[in-house]
This record gives structure tokens, sequence and C-alpha cells, in this order.
């Protein structure tokens, strides 16, 4: 995937840019935002980072040109600005997600992932299905191969958010803001204890589970 | 004070000389009635008599004919004239025997009567002057008393100001050297100075609270960022020390981004304390029902109660409760009550999340039936950073109840914690939403 970068910080950038290099995308540069803006609207990249606080212009501003434009490319804010508004703010503006500094990488990716697909597939399915595994939104129902399984609402919505994102690493803070919709940072293991509850009803009896747990970062559904 | 005893002399004197000259007036005009009834004859006699010195009277009396002999009176010969002004003549009065004390100024009037007979009224003016020079020593003798009493009052008085003074700046030159417990002592009269003194010592223990408050969150800090800041350091030297293995170095990298996520959590923790104690503006208020805001946090750690062998059970009545609330910022501050609830109720136990309606305040309460807290530390669990000593070893930044004070008086709400015998009951109180009608 080629990826664009708008980050004023030298470090920061360098980190970014190697880090998403070696996980295997195309990555530009820029370091301003007249730069950045220019890049994202002369080039065609499948997902833009974007920081705030840029000189020369709001990172906000560019994403409000970009969309002016009717530029659908998803952008991934970064900013230092840890408040709630804020992020309401910058998704308002056009961004499609919002990650305040300082972040884990693995998270950033997680999310940037995440964006990539959204922008990829973006029809309304009424069907989700991961190996054996077949969800149906509207009736609320899942089946693994044959077997029913009875899920509470909650564990539904948790399953249908790692459905979406079959295959790739969803972290705790997503699963959080996404299922639940809270943004903070809970000190007990209260992700965990649902995804092991899920993993109980989806899993149990299966030689290969499908809900696996990424170290250091997050969690994983896919196929057995 | 001189400009008041100018005055009374001043006064003084304009009334003597008025009298002076309405003695004179009234002596004329009871001449002048003589001399219509009497004539000459009937003028010398009383004049005469009135003349008389053992009368002792200061008025003067000259009668002459036309060349100016005397005719009667108590003037030796007419006066050799000085000044004529406002109608009045004044002139030296020589000493012809019959009085004493040198030379004296009289004040008279003269008629020219029938026949070139003059007439000459006056009055010695000596007891005037008298009167006067009196009125001057009593002014300053008096003068000078004031001067000196008030001057000693003054000077005591002062000297009292002064001492006061002096105690408060020892008082704070010793406060200033380091003896913080130092207070001004009170004179128990509840004047000025009394009360400033007082003030000074009650903003003295203001500071001396905020600076224990302070040192103990630097305390703090010094523990509970220093110890992991310690432990990462020494794990990544360890590491190095040790021959050299990927699998190694990637658990000890591993677990570093695990400490450096806990420092920063404390840090976000920190600045979000320091935000909703200002009051922040970035706060979403909008209109929340705390019922179901309740709700959703019972559900999202229900699980985790069950995990812990605990049951979770949750009350909140029928209908919704509407506050106005940030719910991100409010989540956050009850996910903190659950959770030290979670943290802290051995297993078996009960955690109760209730939501009730008291007047015009909304209640969330968090019980819970674990060890609870002693009476005297449920207020001082809410600084920052304090544990009590029995958590310490517990996970946790001591920020969760910090967080949750400032939250929920950004709300203008406030939060206690209580006995829920046996227990801890967290009570939050938010004002409930006006109602829109």
């Amino acid at each position: 995937m080629k990826l664009l970068v708008v980050e004023d910080d030298r470090e920061a950038a360098a980190f970014l840019v190697k880090g998403l290099k070696e996980s295997g995308h195309t990555v530009d540069h820029a370091a301003d935002g007249r730069e950045g803006l220019m890049l994202a609207t002369t080039e065609r990249f499948d997902a833009i980072v974007l920081d705030r606080m840029l000189p020369g212009m709001d990172g906000l501003a560019i994403v409000a040109a970009l969309r002016a434009s009717e530029n659908p490319t998803p952008v991934l804010i970064l900013s230092a600005l840890d408040q709630v508004d804020d992020r309401v703010r910058g998704l308002k503006a056009g961004g499609d997600d919002y990650l305040t500094k300082p972040y884990a990488f693995s998270e950033l990716m997680a999310r940037l992932e995440s964006l990539l697909r959204r922008g990829a597939g973006g029809k309304t399915l009424t069907t989700l299905k991961v190996g054996e595994l077949e969800i149906d939104l509207l009736a609320r129902t899942v089946r693994r191969g044959t077997v029913e399984i009875e899920l509470l609402p909650r564990e539904f919505r948790l399953l249908e958010y790692l459905a979406r994102n079959a295959g790739h690493v969803v972290t705790r803070t997503m699963l959080l803001e996404q299922v639940w919709d809270y943004h903070f940072d809970p000190q007990t293991n209260v992700i965990d204890v649902h995804i092991s509850r899920l993993r109980q009803k989806i899993d149990k009896g299966y030689a290969k589970p499908m809900l696996h747990t990424v170290r250091g970062a997050g969690y994983c559904l896919k196929a057995a | 004070m001189l400009a008041m005893l100018a005055l009374i002399y001043w006064q003084t004197v304009i009334y003597s000389t008025r009298q002076t000259d309405e003695t004179i007036d009234a002596e004329i005009t009871g001449l002048a009635e003589q001399y219509r009834q009497r004539g000459l004859a009937g003028l010398v006699a009383v004049i005469n008599e009135r003349s008389n010195p053992e009368r002792g009277s200061s008025m003067l009396y000259l009668l002459t004919d036309q060349r100016q002999n005397p005719l009667a009176g108590n003037l030796s010969r007419w006066p050799d004239l000085e000044v004529e002004k406002d109608g009045w003549m004044r002139f030296q009065l020589s000493d012809d025997g019959r009085r004493k004390g040198g030379p004296h100024i009289a004040q008279a009037t003269s008629f020219m009567l029938a026949g070139g007979v003059q007439l000459l009224v006056g009055r010695d003016l000596s007891e005037n002057t008298a009167f006067r020079n009196r009125i001057v020593a009593a002014l300053a003798s008096s003068g000078a008393l004031m001067l000196v009493l008030g001057l000693i009052g003054g000077i005591v008085l002062s000297r009292r100001a002064l001492a006061r003074i002096e105690t408060i700046n020892r008082t704070s030159d010793r406060i200033m050297a380091g003896e913080f417990d130092r207070r001004i002592p009170l004179k128990g009269s509840g004047d000025e100075f009394d009360r400033l003194a007082q003030n000074l010592n009650a903003m003295l223990d203001q500071i001396e609270r905020l600076m224990a408050g302070m040192r103990q969150v630097t305390d703090n800090i010094a523990h509970d960022l220093r110890s992991p800041l310690g432990r990462l350091r020494s794990r990544i030297e360890v590491a190095l020390i040790e021959p050299p293995s990927t699998e190694r170095y990637r658990d000890v990298l591993q677990q570093t981004i695990g400490e450096a996520d806990h420092l920063l959590a404390t840090f976000t923790a920190l600045l979000d304390i320091a935000e909703a104690e200002a009051g922040s503006p970035r706060a979403q208020m909008t209109p929340l029902d705390l019922a179901s805001f309740a709700r959703d946090l019972a559900d999202l750690y229900e699980p985790v109660a069950e995990e812990k062998g605990l049951r979770l059970t949750i009350e909140t009545g029928p209908g919704p409760i509407e506050i106005r609330g940030d719910r991100h910022m409010l989540s956050r501050a009850i996910a903190n009550l659950v959770e030290n609830a979670l943290k802290y109720t051995p297993a078996g136990g009960t955690i109760a999340i209730g939501v009730t309606v008291e007047g015009v305040m909304a209640r969330l309460t968090v019980a819970d039936d674990g060890p609870g807290i002693p009476a005297e530390e449920c207020d001082r669990v809410f600084d920052r950073f304090y544990r009590l000593e029995a958590s310490r070893t517990t996970e946790g930044n001591g920020l969760g109840l910090s967080l949750a004070r400032a939250v929920v008086r950004l709300h203008g709400g406030t939060i206690t914690l209580g006995d829920n015998g046996p227990g801890l009951v967290a009570v939050v109180s938010l004002p409930l939403a006006p109602e829109v009608t």
C-alpha cells in the first residue's frame, strides 16, 4: 500500500516511516502542511497519516481541503491533544480515525490497516464470513459450521467488529472504543475477560481456535 | 492645633475690642442724656463723679472750654492725637502718677459741644491688653501642654503599634528561616493587629497544608515514577550484560514497553486531573441518562466481576435519570470507582451499583462488602498518589480517585466515601438536568 506521512517532528517521522516500510508499505513523507497538502492532492495514496500540529497549516485544514475536493483517501490523525473533544473535532473535519501521541506503533498499525480495509470494501454487508464462522448482521445470529452459537448483545458486537477486521490485529483500545464507545485506559483486564468469554463460545470444543491473542498488541480473528 | 489656638485668640481679641467700643458708646449715650437734661453743669458733675479715681474705672473723661482748659475729667490735658481711623482716636496715655505700669494705650472719641466746649470720652486699654496677654499666656501654656501630652501619647501609641509590627516581622523572619510551624502570637484583644495576625496565621496554615500536599505529591512522584524508571533501566542493563540473545532482547523490550506505557498512563492521568481541576473548557456537557450510563458500565465490568468470583448488581429504577455531563470523562471517573471495588473486594463478595434521585441531585453509588477504608482515611484517599499502606503493593497509580473527584467536581457534583458496614460505599452526587418545558 502507498502511504503518506505528514509529520514535522523529524525523529517521530523517521521512526514512523521506518516502521511502516518494514510492515511492507511504500511511504512518502512531507515535513510541513503545504508540502503535505500538495502531495496529497497531486498523487494517489491509499491512506494518509497526518499530524495535527504542523508548521504552515493546521492538520485539520488539510483534511478539510481534501474532503472539499472530494478526495476520499482515509486519514488517520495524530495529535498531542489528548481530549475526546479534539477527537470529535478531528473526526468531524473528515478524519477517519484519531490517535493521540504518544502512541504505540502497534496501535497505529492496527488502526491504519483497519482504515485501508475500510477504504477497499465500501459496500454494506448483511453477512460476515470468516472461515466456517458465519455472522448474520440482520438476524443477529452466529453459526460456526452448522452449530448455532448463542451470544449476548455485547458479545455479538465484539465478534462483529473482530470479523470485520478478520485476519488483522485489533488492539484493546480499538475494541473499547468501537464496541463500547469508551475512551479510557482500564486498569483491569476488562477486554481480555470479554474476549475469553467470547472464545469460550466460539472456540470451545473445536480443535483449531479462531480467536487469537497477539502478544503485546491485541487480538485477531482468523479462519481456523 | 496652632490654628485652633490662633482662632481662639483672634475671637477673643475681636470680642474684647467690640466690648470696648460698646462700653464707650454706652458712656457717651449716658453723658449725652445728662447734658441734655442738666446742661453743662450737670455734665461736669457727672464726669467728676465718674472720674473719681476711687471707683477704679478704666474710663477716661475730659471736658475742656474753648481754650482747651480742662473743666472736668481724669485727663490732665487734651491728648496729642495720633491716629484717626474708623472714627476712634488712639493715643499714648502719659503716666500721671495715678496709673502704674508705664505708658498705656487709650481709645477715645470726642465731641464739640455748644460754646466751644469739647468732650472726650475714652477707655484705658491696659485692661484689654492685660486680658489679651492673659489669654495669650493661657493659650500658650495649654498649647504647650497639649503638644507634650500629644507627643507622649503619640510616642506610646506608635511604639505599641511598632512593637506589634515588629513581632509580626520577627515571626516572619523565623518562618523564612525555616521554622514553618511558627505563628504570630495573638493579644486576644480582637483589634486590627489581632485580626491581621489571625489572617496571616490562617494564610500560613493554608500554605503549610498546600506545601504538605505538594511534598506528598513530590514524594509520591519520586516513588511512583522513579521506581519503575529504575526497574526499566536495570532490566535493560542486565539484558546487555547477559550473553546476546534475540529472544531475550525481545522479551526485555516487550517489558520495557509495558513499563513505559504505565508511566505514560500515570502522566496522562496527572494531566487530566490538572485539567479537570482547572475546569476544563473542553468538557462536552450533553444530556446524559445516568441510569443507562450506569447499566452500560455494569455491562462492561460484569464479566470481570464474575471472573473474580464476585457478584455485580445494578439497580437503577425504571425510568431515565437525566443529567448533563461529559460521557467520556464521567465514564472514566465512575470506571475508576468500579475498578477499585473489583480490586479490593475478596472473592465471594458483592459489588452493588445503584442510581437514585435525591431531591435535585442524581446519586450514583458503588458499594462493596470488602475491607473498606478507615473513616479517617476517607478524605485523604482523594489526594493524588495517596494510597493506603496496605495497597501500596497492589497495582494502580493512586490517581484514580483524584481523577474521579476532579471530574465529578467539574460536573458540579460531590463524591464521598463511607462505611458500607462492612465494606466501602462511594457516593457520587450530580445535579439533575433542569426540566425542559
